[in-house]
């Protein structure tokens, strides 16, 4: 199994470098603003891939811990610590060095904590909630549970809408460029545009093998533990991607139904199907009927495809290929 | 084999719809705003609004010979959509010019990077925090919601009184009202004895009208551009909370009043003069064009003009004038409409500074009022009027 | 605080209330049928609404509302004859990822149709401001009427599955679809006439509560959503038990906002519903067993 597992991993990173090349080529390289947006929607679509396809378990209120993880790095960036400064928290923080000071839009001199210390303290809040939840939640069984983690997602999103602290209906902006190493930012700056890509879809690549190892190994034990790291490296994501965060329920039922037509267990189905869905929805392709078209395809993929439209068949396929068999014929 | 079959057909897809032909002889303006959607209401009339006016333009020659080349996106009110489609504008189609968004969320969203591409932005949206503080490329044209906050308080003043209750709901467009009542209550002697944030989905507000009525306020300000504005007013009046009601200018849809029928009468709301066309003094500076783009609207799409068409048309003429005055290099442009004095638009008449984005004073607001299911400015005699007739009720 | 604010909050959450159970009924008779939750339910009232608004401008009111109710439950048929009935042996979830795609081509449709705009019917007896007033207490008349209808709907459901046949071949279906359809039944036609039902109650509450709510294109998922909630919350396929609970939830937001932020009113109320599911995991007066029959 190993094999396979790491030739499919190392297929997808050779087709984020040719996307990328072919970008660059023939001088399309603005494409990557949405290729790169796409990208951090895709950590998204990973983490509910495992609770759905592989852990069997329904989850409509995902975009919870999304915006539990990216809320909590945007505040933790932003909130200027300066009129605390001489505090005793404020002390020891500066004190390990895990202050930054920064200029804000204006010009104005803003303290805040440092984009490092701030996604670790998301990530680990985002698993401590996970876990906390995750006990009682999976004990309830099918539309039980589908409203339950409805029920959580929606907690979290009238939170964030009632509380001025995480700038209500407007969600924070101006959250920070995130310096990974010196000379390596995470910005939405067009000049960055070739290494955000590569970030971006680094990090999806990191998730993918992490899920496959996890999916390969004795899985079980391991449900709840995994159920909060995907999640946080969701909320890793969407906060480097410099963007505004916005919860949303809708949101939620959108990446459920990404998965379900990518295939339920089948991580490369819904990662591409979720991939061109949103880089085409990000582009603006189909106009006025964005939501309609999505309905349509969506109804038509589950009649005509239950299975997914990329099945595993298609690696097997892939796999046939290279090793020289024929391609079997589909199962179904 | 498939992967690299789907890579393919990707690309191809990708490819063709790169092609940029780029006219010389067109000026790019794009156009961001939210068709569908929660906000359709004011991106539908704002899209309709630009697309009778490039054909006009372009059938009369252009601006100084060349045509105007609209691209509208519709965002869908989706501030990820927004930034998409900006970026997509500014680094692809290098646009001149962007109009829109619709919303405050949205165009928060993109402020810095319409600054960053160094392109023109002109906002469709309410928001004051869009022009304060100034950004170079970045202007708006509908009224500020300080300037509706501050008709309202006078109002209340003449009015005689200083206790009110105010509701907004858990929007962008909600959420800047309620900043602005809070933050000028104090200098106009107004409290604010209950202060409530309501879902924007909200199908009932009886509760919320009973809280207020609890509190034994002088007067109800509600701050909302859903359809719970026409709710609430009726759901007040349902429990006998009969004191004034004051809206925002997001009030000036004739739909809610059909809406809200007999609970609509004596609604007062600040709006622009788009609303009372008809019945301004001949010699008014906007009435004819008010009167012509009402007319132009209204016998197109068969559908009543309203305020929010009227900020796109504004943000559309205030860029040709720029054009017409320094060409087509985006910066002279740009040093243009912050020159721009006494020109007449929907919203009221502009006057920008390298300090005021907006251009508009607290005059381009009127107060209006419902009587009889139309809207009707509040003259003198009417708020007299007016105030006995609460006073009866009570 | 008074008395009278008191009641005036009650009224307030019997309102909400009833209307969400009206919508959680309508999510029960297909659950009952097919052991799946149709996401396009809100659609259904929506629609309702929609049409019957449309329909107003020729005809009066009880003629506007009766041709939108049978109109929905057409749409209803058609739906489900589409999309579901030639379907061997689905997947509960493929179930609900179609019935999610349906509700949004729906509203969308409504959208290129309808544009838009907020829409309502006429309150039934007097205007938006008449009220009838018991001291300082005040309801709306529309709120009677809504409370009535829903009143109506439940006792004719209840006579519908006791007393007819077709009703007791539907119960048949949903307690064992396969002895069921050894004993004659046509399975199939019992689904398709539970989204006849649905619909048509969907579309009879989306009339009703117009005037109170209005209705536009995409009125449709809050009120899934919260219907959803409280057929949960009751316990899946027991309609006497939505009515419990819808009034518990409105009661309960009602008296949230006397004493919260009203930004919070759906916290609490999620909040008490998802403590009541650990401690209860097939909902207020769901049975154990019937929730364990019907999983993923």
């Amino acid at each position: 199994m190993s094999g396979h597992k790491y030739l499919q991993t190392v297929l997808f990173a050779a087709s984020v470098i040719a996307i990328q090349l072919a970008t660059f080529f023939t001088g399309t390289g603005h494409y990557l603003t949405q290729l790169t947006m796409s990208g951090y929607y895709s950590l998204v679509i990973i983490g509910l891939c495992l609770l759905i396809g592989y852990a069997g378990q329904i989850s409509i209120g995902h975009a919870g811990f999304f915006a539990i993880g990216g809320y909590t790095t945007a505040f933790l960036t932003t909130y200027d610590l300066s009129s605390v400064k001489a505090g005793a928290v404020a002390g020891l923080l500066s004190k390990t060095g895990m202050l930054v000071t920064r200029e804000d839009l204006y010009g104005g001199q803003a303290l805040s904590l440092h984009p490092w210390a701030a996604c670790l303290f998301a990530i680990a809040i985002t698993v401590v909630i996970a876990y906390l939840i995750g006990g009682p939640v999976l004990k309830l069984k099918g539309h039980y549970l589908a409203m339950a983690t409805l029920g959580f997602g929606t907690i979290v999103y009238k939170i964030v809408l009632g509380s001025e602290k995480f700038g209500a209906a407007d969600g924070i902006s101006d959250v920070p460029g995130f310096l990974l190493l010196p000379g390596l930012e995470v910005s939405g700056k067009p000049s960055m545009r070739v290494m955000n890509y590569y970030i971006s879809w680094g990090l999806v690549i990191a998730g993918v093998m992490l899920l496959l190892n996890l999916v390969h190994s004795r899985v079980g034990r391991a449900l709840r533990a995994i159920h909060g790291a995907e999640d946080a490296a969701g909320a890793m994501g969407i906060d480097t991607a410099k963007f505004k965060l916005k919860a949303s329920i809708i949101k939620s039922v959108r990446y459920v139904a990404i998965v379900a037509i990518g295939g339920m267990a089948n991580l490369w189905g819904s990662l591409i199907m979720g991939f061109i869905l949103n880089f085409l929805s990000l582009r603006g392709y189909f106009g006025t009927y964005d939501d309609a078209v999505f309905g349509a395809i969506l109804i038509a993929i589950m009649l005509f495809a239950p299975e997914g439209l990329l099945r595993r068949e298609l690696f097997k396929d892939v796999r046939a290929f290279f090793s020289g068999k024929k391609p079997r014929e589909g199962r179904q | 084999m498939r992967v690299f079959k789907m890579l393919a057909v990707f690309l191809a897809i990708a490819l063709v719809t790169v092609s940029p032909v780029l006219a010389a002889e067109t000026i790019k303006i794009g156009a961001i705003l939210a068709v569908t959607g929660p906000a359709a209401f004011l991106g539908a009339p704002e899209a309709k609004t630009l697309e009778m006016l490039v054909d006009d333009i372009n059938k009369h020659g252009g601006v100084k010979g060349k045509k105007i080349e609209l691209i509208i996106k519709d965002s869908g009110a989706s501030p990820e959509k927004a930034l998409s489609f900006a970026k997509q504008l500014i680094e692809e189609e290098k646009v001149f010019a962007i109009i829109g968004p619709s919303t405050s969320g949205e165009t928060m969203k993109i402020k810095s990077v319409a600054e960053e591409g160094k392109t023109i932005l002109l906002s469709c949206a309410a928001a004051e925090v869009i022009v304060n503080p100034v950004a170079k490329y970045v202007f708006k044209t509908p009224q500020k919601d300080s300037h509706a906050v501050a008709r309202i308080f006078e109002q209340l003043k003449k009015q005689g009184i200083s206790k009110v209750g105010v509701l907004s709901s858990n929007t962008g467009f909600g959420k800047a009202g309620k900043e602005q009542i809070e933050k000028l209550a104090p200098e106009h002697g107004i409290t604010i004895a209950v202060n409530e944030v309501y879902d924007k989905a909200a199908s009932d507000l009886t509760a919320e009208v009973t809280k207020l009525k609890a509190a034994n306020v002088g007067a109800l300000i509600n701050w909302s551009i859903e359809p719970a504005q026409a709710i609430v007013i009726k759901n007040a009046r349902q429990i006998g909370l009969n004191v004034p009601i004051f809206q925002s200018h997001g009030f000036g849809n004739i739909e809610y009043v059909k809406a809200a029928g007999a609970a609509a009468e004596g609604v007062i709301f600040p709006a622009g003069r788009l609303l009372v066309a008809d019945t301004l003094p001949k010699g008014h500076a906007q009435k004819s064009v008010l009167l012509k783009y009402k007319k132009d609207y209204e016998t197109k799409f068969k559908e009543d003009a309203s305020t929010f068409g009227g900020h796109a048309y504004d943000a559309l003429m205030i860029m040709v004038k720029a054009i017409e005055t320094a060409g087509t290099d985006r910066e002279k442009a740009r040093t243009a409409i912050e020159n721009i004095k006494g020109f007449v638009g929907t919203g009221g008449v502009f006057t920008f500074s390298p300090q005021d984005h907006n251009g508009l004073d607290v005059n381009s607001f009127e107060m209006l009022t419902v009587k009889n299911g139309k809207f009707v400015v509040l003259a003198d005699g009417e708020k007299k009027a007016e105030k006995k007739d609460v006073k009866k009720k009570k | 605080m008074n008395i009278d604010f008191f009641f005036q909050y009650l009224v307030a959450g019997i309102t909400y209330g009833t209307i969400y159970a009206i919508v959680a009924i309508g999510f029960n008779i297909i659950y009952n049928t097919t052991g799946i939750i149709n996401f396009a339910q809100g659609e259904f009232v929506m629609l309702g609404g929609m049409i019957s608004v449309a329909l107003h401008a020729f005809v009066p009111l009880p003629a506007a509302i009766l041709a939108a109710v049978i109109l929905t439950m057409m749409i209803g048929a058609i739906i489900e004859i589409l999309f579901i009935r030639w379907l061997a042996n689905p997947s509960v979830l493929r179930m609900i990822i179609i019935t999610i795609g349906i509700s949004i081509l729906v509203r969308e449709t409504a959208l290129h149709i309808w544009g838009a705009g907020v829409r309502a019917l006429p309150y039934f007896t007097g205007s938006e401001v008449s009220a009838i007033s018991v001291g300082d207490v005040h309801v709306s008349p529309q709120v009677l009427w809504v409370i009535g209808i829903s009143a109506v709907t439940v006792t004719g459901l209840n006579l519908f599955f006791g007393r007819t046949l077709p009703g007791r071949q539907m119960r048949a279906c949903a307690s064992n679809r396969n002895a069921a359809r050894l004993c004659g039944i046509n399975a199939k036609n019992m689904v398709t006439l539970s989204f006849v039902l649905s619909a048509g109650i969907g579309a009879l509450a989306g009339c009703v509560v117009s005037p109170i709510t209005y209705i536009q294109y995409d009125s449709g998922t809050p009120l899934a959503i919260k219907g959803f909630t409280v057929a949960i919350l009751g316990g899946l396929g027991n309609s006497m038990a939505a009515v419990a609970a819808g009034l518990i939830l409105g009661v309960l937001e009602s008296f949230s906002i006397w004493i919260m932020p009203t930004a919070y009113k759906d916290v609490i109320s999620i909040s008490i519903l998802l403590l009541i599911l650990f401690v209860r995991p097939s909902g207020l007066f769901g049975n154990k067993e019937a929730a364990g029959l019907k999983e993923f």
